[in-house]
């Protein structure tokens, strides 16, 4: 699968996450506390909100509509309404830039 | 519009997933992100406090009014403790079904569950009729929890402010799901592999209720019922109060909450034992910022919501001669006026439901 460039490694505050748009797709990509970045798709699995404004705590995300939340490393859904997981995808960080592979 | 369907599963539910209303895109203030996220932290701090308040409360008033059972002079004491326990856990089960009250999930959950339990709500089936709440808010046939119906049914609110059909519903219910049966409107938004749970928490309520009742026997007085039970008779009248003013009055089928939710001013005791849902537009638009900067958003985004109410009373005054008027012709809503510093409403984006404005 391709490594994409998504964004700059400041374009994302700490303990933030933004959404990014690709062919059809839309993704969300996080920047963890430690430091490190992740992605999954953008869409909750409940009913298909983007997640560009949830909140990240920590290592989760939650849903800006029902409040459900993820643990975005894994893709675990850990709190209803979701019981579904996110799909994430594997990233990383060449010349201050973040790439995902999808 | 034809008579409306409330039903979940009739044709109004059709129409509204045909038409594109459920699940839809809703009107949302814009707030920078940096303030929004700001506004959205959360914090242990402020529920902690307010619980350990309410808890105190409620035992003291139940221990008084234990000690001055029979008299009348405990009734005064019962009506304190049921108001907490019949209205302010209304609003601790809503809070913490959001997940917002603490930054503690265990403590969110443990609120949860105690506040479902006195207001008779299985915890599970519940957060997801909530859910859906706030995905179809007064859409018909999609949203669940409307209270004012249209034409209004004005008997209906009027037993419910002594919990008497909230609570009649909630008991058969919770016996049916003892029963192990899940109701076919509940299977329309519980998904099945939370559906046992949903058995096992109605099995665990009835255990308790049972040891009351035998207790109640046991000493051939009700007093254990005025503890357990009863309040969410005799003390709901205060939620309902609150409860009507969110939505009551206002437009159906619309997907801006300011169309269709009230934002009040009340005073102090009643902020508390509703934990500022008075603040309703604000908490529909960003569900997840928790009840104690709802007053901060409020006065962030104030300037793009219609002028709030400014008290309860005002509130009933705006409310009731349109719900009179809806008992003649239900398409009769009130659209209040935007500050001009407002985005207008998307008049193209409601024609339909907005064509019978009262105002
Ligand atoms: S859409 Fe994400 S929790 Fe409902």
């Amino acid at each position: 699968m391709p490594w994409i460039d998504a964004c700059a490694t400041n374009d994302i505050d700490e303990e933030d996450l933004i959404r990014f748009d690709y062919e059809d797709r839309t993704f969300a990509i996080y920047h963890s506390p430690d430091g490190a970045y992740f992605c999954t798709d953008g869409l909750c699995t409940h009913e298909h909100v983007h997640l560009e404004d949830g909140l990240v705590m920590e290592y989760e995300i939650e849903c800006p509509k029902h409040n459900a939340t993820f643990d975005y490393r894994t893709g675990e859904a850990k709190r209803a309404p979701a019981c579904v997981n996110l799909n994430t995808y594997r990233t990383k960080v060449e010349g201050g830039r973040v790439l995902i592979e999808v | 519009m034809a008579k409306r369907d409330y039903s979940l599963l009739g044709p109004n539910a059709r129409q509204a997933v045909e038409t594109g209303l459920a699940a839809a895109e809703w009107y949302h203030t814009d707030i920078p992100r940096k303030q929004m996220k700001e506004l959205m932290q959360r914090s242990d701090q402020p529920a902690i406090r307010d619980t350990v308040m309410l808890f105190a409360c409620m035992i003291v008033f139940a221990a008084i009014g234990i000690a001055l059972w029979p008299s009348w002079w405990s009734a005064p004491f019962w009506l304190a403790y049921g108001v907490l326990y019949g209205s302010a856990m209304d609003s601790r089960w809503h809070e913490c079904s959001h997940g917002t009250a603490f930054k503690t999930r265990r403590y969110n959950d443990w609120l949860y569950q105690i506040a479902s339990f006195c207001m008779v709500r299985n915890p599970v089936s519940w957060r997801w009729s909530h859910a859906r709440h706030h995905t179809d808010t007064i859409i018909v046939g999609r949203d669940p929890e409307i209270v004012a119906m249209r034409p209004p049914a004005l008997f209906r609110i009027a037993l419910n402010f002594l919990g008497i059909l909230d609570a009649y519903d909630g008991w058969t219910r919770m016996l049916f799901n003892a029963s192990g049966r899940i109701h076919p409107e509940e299977a329309s938004y519980i998904p099945e592999q939370e559906q046992p749970k949903v058995i096992r928490i109605a099995r665990i309520w009835v255990a308790i209720y049972a040891a009351t009742i035998a207790l109640a026997f046991a000493m051939g007085s009700i007093l254990p019922l005025m503890v357990i039970g009863l309040p969410r008779l005799y003390g709901a009248w205060h939620h309902v109060l609150t409860g009507v003013m969110q939505h009551a009055g206002l437009a159906d089928n619309v997907t801006d909450h300011r169309l269709n939710s009230r934002t009040v001013y009340i005073n102090p005791v009643s902020r508390f034992i509703y934990w500022n849902m008075n603040y309703h537009v604000e908490h529909h638009m960003f569900p997840m910022v928790p009840y104690h900067r709802l007053p901060d958003l409020h006065d962030a985004i104030k300037h793009d919501l219609p002028a709030a109410n400014t008290s309860m009373w005002q509130a009933y005054r705006e409310i009731l001669p349109v719900l009179r008027r809806q008992l003649a012709y239900e398409d009769v809503f009130l659209k209040r006026d935007l500050p001009p510093t407002a985005k207008p409403y998307r008049e193209d984006f409601h024609a339909a439901a907005l064509g019978a404005a009262a105002e």
